[in-house]
C-alpha cells in the first residue's frame, strides 16, 4: 500500500510541481501587466460610481449586472488572447523542454484565470460586499468570475486555432460580439418564428448554450424580477431558483469553462508550433 | 304647559326604560344569553372581561352590547357566533374568536342579516370564517376593529369584512389580514371605505363586484396575493390609497375589470408587479397617481376605450405601458415619465417633443411571455433605442403629446 501511495506521489509530484512553476511565472508575467491593475481598477471606479449614484443597492446591482454581461466577457476574452500571443515565444521555449504539451497550455489557462478572477473579486467583490453584502451580491461575483474564466477558456480555443495574432483578435472579437449580442437577436428571431409553440422548456436549454445569458438569467431570478414573468418565470425560477437548479447552472458554467480549454489543448497537442 | 310636562314625562320613561345591565363574570347575570333575553328593546348590555362559550348568540332586538375590557366570545370552531336580525344594534369592544365553517352557510364572527343601522366598532375578530359579515343592510357602520384569520386554502377560507346588497354602509379605520379577501363588496352601492389597512390577505385586499357609486379612500392594501380587485362596476371613486408590494405572477396593485365612469385619483401604486391592469374599462379617469418601481405600471388592454391618463408620475417601472393591441383608444396627457429624453426649449415645464411609453421590447413580452428572458440584455436595449427613432412594431398613435418635464405628485 506505502510503496503504490509512493509510486502514485513519485508520479504526481513532478508534474504538479511544473504546473505550479508555470502558472507562478504566467502569473507573475500578467500580474506585471499594466492593463490588468487598470481594469482592475475601472471596474473598481465604475462599482463605486453606480452604488454611490443610486443610492439603491438594487439599482447599483442592476447596474453592475450590465458591466459584469458585457465588459468582463470583453477584457477576459481580448486580454487572454493578447497574452497568449505574447508568450508565443515563451510556450516555445517550454515545449522544447521535457514537459508535456498539455502541461504547457493547462498552466497558461489557470495562470489567465487566475489573474481574471482576481481582478473581478476585486473590482467588483469589495464593493459589492460593502453595498450589498447578499445572496443576490455574491451571485453576481461568482457569475462575474465564472464568466471571466468562462471567456479565458474561449479564447485559448480561438488563439490555438489562428496562427495569425490580428487573425485570433479578430477571432476572440467575432465570438464575443456573437455571444454578448448575436445570439440575443437569434433567440428573439426564433421566438417569433415559433411563438405559436410552447418554448418556454426549449427556451431553458437555448439559454443554456450562452453563458452570458446564463449568468442573466440567474442574477435575475435571484432580484425577484421573476415575478414578472409569469408562467416562464415560475418555471424558471422554480428550476434555476432551487438547489437543483443551482447545480444545473453551475454544471453549465463550467462545461463553458472546460470544455473550451480541452478542445485548444487536444488542439495544441496536434499543433505544428 | 301640559304638552311640556306630559313630554318631560314621556323622556323620563323612556329614560327608565332603556336600562343598563351588567353581563359577565363575578356580575348578578351570568352569562350573555341570559342578558340578551332579559333586555328589553334599547338596553345597554355591559359584558365584563372574562371568557365565554356560549354558542350562537342571536340579538334580535335593538341594543347595545358593550365589552368591557374585550371579553372574549368563543365559538369552538362550531358555530356563528353572533347573528344580528334587528336594527339599532351596537356592538363595541367584543373579542370574537373561532367561528364555525360550513360550505353550505357561510358562517361568520358577526353576521348581520336585513337590518338598519347596525354599528360594529373596535371589535377583535380572530380566526373566524368569514369576519364580519353585512347582509341586506342600510346605513351601517363598520370601525376600528382588528380582523385576523388564518390562511387555510382559498376555498376554505372567508372574507374579512363582507358586506353583500348592502346600502350607505361605511367601513372605516379597520385593520384586516389573514382572509380570502380582506374587504369584499358585492351589490353594494353608495358605501364609503376609508382609512382601512388590508395586508396579507390571501387574495384580494379589496374586491368589488357589482357595487356603484362607491368611494373609498386613504386605505392602503399591501402585500395581499393579488392585490384590488374592482369588477363589474360603475361610477368607483379611488382617491388617495395606496397600492403596494402586490408582487406575483397574477398579482395587480389595482385590477379594473368592466367598470366605467370612475376617477382614480392621487393614489400610490408601488412595487407592484402590475400597478394598474385595465380590461374592459372605459371613461375612467386616472390622474395625480404615482407609479413606482412596478413591474408594469400601467397594462391596458386593446377591449379599454375613452380612458384618460393624466398628470401622473412614472418613475423606475420595468415597463411604463403596455398593450396588447395597436388601436389607441386611450388618452396619455401631461405625465411625468422619467425615461423622456424629450427637451423643452421654451421652458414651460412642457417636453416639445412627443414621449411614447411603450418600448418595443414590452410589446415583444406582451406577444411571448417568455420573452422576459432577454431582460436586461444589451440587445434588446438596442433595440429599443431604434424602435424610439422609428416606431414600427409599438402603436404609433400612443403617445404623450405633452410629458411634464418634472414630477408633479412627490410621495
Amino acid at each position: 500500500m506505502a510503496s503504490v501511495l509512493l509510486r502514485l506521489t513519485h508520479l504526481l509530484t513532478p508534474k504538479t510541481d511544473i504546473v505550479i512553476r508555470i502558472v507562478k511565472y504566467v502569473l507573475y508575467d500578467i500580474l506585471q501587466n499594466r492593463m490588468l491593475l487598470g481594469y482592475t481598477l475601472f471596474l473598481l471606479a465604475v462599482s463605486f460610481g453606480l452604488f454611490n449614484l443610486g443610492g439603491d443597492s438594487t439599482k447599483g446591482l442592476v447596474g453592475l449586472l450590465n458591466i459584469v454581461l458585457i465588459v468582463t466577457p470583453l477584457v477576459s476574452i481580448i486580454f487572454s488572447t493578447i497574452h497568449l500571443y505574447n508568450s508565443a515565444e515563451f510556450i516555445e521555449l517550454l515545449a522544447a523542454q521535457p514537459v508535456r504539451r498539455s502541461v504547457i497550455l493547462w498552466s497558461e489557462f489557470f495562470g489567465l484565470a487566475t489573474a481574471m478572477k482576481l481582478a473581478v473579486l476585486v473590482g467588483i467583490g469589495i464593493p459589492v460586499a460593502i453595498f450589498s453584502p447578499d445572496l443576490t451580491g455574491l451571485t453576481l461575483v461568482l457569475v462575474a468570475a465564472g464568466l471571466s474564466v468562462a471567456f479565458v477558456s474561449i479564447a485559448m480555443l480561438a488563439s490555438v486555432l489562428t496562427r495569425d495574432k490580428a487573425r485570433g483578435i479578430g477571432l476572440a472579437l467575432l465570438l464575443w460580439f456573437y455571444f454578448a449580442l448575436l445570439y440575443d437577436a437569434l433567440v428573439l428571431f426564433l421566438m417569433f418564428a415559433f411563438a405559436d409553440y410552447p418554448l418556454e422548456k426549449a427556451m431553458l436549454g437555448v439559454i443554456a448554450l450562452n453563458p452570458i445569458d446564463l449568468s442573466r438569467v440567474v442574477v435575475l431570478l435571484q432580484m425577484d424580477i421573476s415575478a414578472l414573468m409569469g408562467y416562464t418565470g415560475a418555471l424558471f425560477r422554480e428550476f434555476l431558483g432551487t438547489g437543483t437548479g443551482i447545480v444545473f447552472a453551475c454544471i453549465i458554467l463550467l462545461a463553458w469553462i472546460f470544455i473550451p480549454v480541452f478542445f485548444a489543448v487536444r488542439f495544441f497537442g496536434k499543433k505544428d508550433l | 304647559m301640559k304638552f311640556l310636562i306630559t313630554l318631560l314625562f314621556a323622556l323620563g320613561a323612556m329614560d327608565l326604560a332603556a336600562a343598563s345591565i351588567h353581563a359577565g363574570v363575578g356580575q348578578a347575570t351570568g352569562s350573555i344569553r341570559e342578558a340578551i333575553n332579559m333586555a328589553a328593546a334599547g338596553d345597554t348590555i355591559y359584558i365584563h372581561e372574562g371568557y365565554y362559550q356560549e354558542g350562537n348568540l342571536t340579538i334580535d332586538k335593538p341594543l347595545a352590547l358593550i365589552g368591557l375590557n374585550y371579553p372574549v366570545l368563543d365559538g369552538n370552531h362550531q358555530v356563528e357566533i353572533l347573528t344580528v336580525t334587528a336594527s339599532d344594534v351596537v356592538i363595541f369592544g367584543l373579542e370574537i374568536r373561532n367561528s364555525g365553517q360550513l360550505s353550505t352557510i357561510d358562517l361568520a364572527g358577526i353576521k348581520v342579516l336585513s337590518a338598519q343601522r347596525v354599528v360594529i366598532e373596535n371589535c377583535h375578530l380572530r380566526d373566524c370564517n368569514f369576519g364580519i359579515y353585512l347582509s341586506n343592510t342600510q346605513d351601517c357602520r363598520v370601525a376600528s376593529n382588528n380582523v385576523q384569520g388564518i390562511l387555510k386554502e382559498e376555498q376554505n377560507c372567508g372574507n374579512g369584512i363582507h358586506l353583500w346588497k348592502c346600502e350607505r354602509a361605511l367601513i372605516e379605520g379597520n385593520y384586516l389580514t389573514g382572509h380570502r379577501d380582506g374587504i369584499y363588496f358585492e351589490f353594494v352601492t353608495d358605501s364609503e371605505i376609508r382609512y382601512n389597512h388590508s395586508e396579507a390577505n390571501m387574495r384580494y385586499g379589496l374586491h368589488f363586484m357589482f357595487s356603484h357609486n362607491d368611494h373609498y379612500h386613504h386605505n392602503r392594501f399591501v402585500r395581499n396575493g393579488a392585490g384590488v380587485a374592482v369588477m363589474y362596476s360603475r361610477q368607483v371613486k379611488m382617491t388617495e390609497n395606496l397600492f403596494g408590494f402586490n408582487w406575483g405572477s397574477s398579482a395587480y396593485g389595482l385590477l379594473l375589470k368592466d367598470i366605467s365612469d370612475s376617477h382614480i385619483w392621487k393614489n400610490r401604486f408601488e412595487q407592484n408587479s402590475a400597478g394598474v391592469y385595465l380590461e374592459g374599462a372605459s371613461r375612467i379617469i386616472i390622474e395625480q397617481n404615482r407609479f413606482q418601481e412596478n413591474g408594469w405600471a400601467l397594462r391596458v388592454q386593446a377591449s379599454c376605450d375613452a380612458n384618460t391618463i393624466r398628470q401622473n408620475d412614472f418613475v423606475g417601472n420595468t415597463f411604463d405601458v403596455s398593450t396588447n393591441g395597436s388601436l389607441v383608444l386611450n388618452t396619455f396627457d401631461n405625465n411625468y415619465w422619467d425615461r423622456y429624453e424629450g427637451y423643452d426649449l421654451n421652458r414651460d415645464g412642457i417636453g416639445d417633443v412627443p414621449f411614447r411609453p411603450v418600448s418595443l421590447y414590452a410589446v415583444v413580452v406582451e406577444r411571448m411571455p417568455f420573452g422576459l428572458l432577454l431582460m436586461r440584455s444589451f440587445m434588446v436595449y438596442l433595440m429599443d433605442k431604434v424602435e424610439k427613432i422609428v416606431p414600427s412594431l409599438t402603436p404609433e398613435q400612443l403617445m404623450d403629446q405633452q410629458p411634464f418635464m418634472k414630477s408633479l405628485n412627490h410621495a
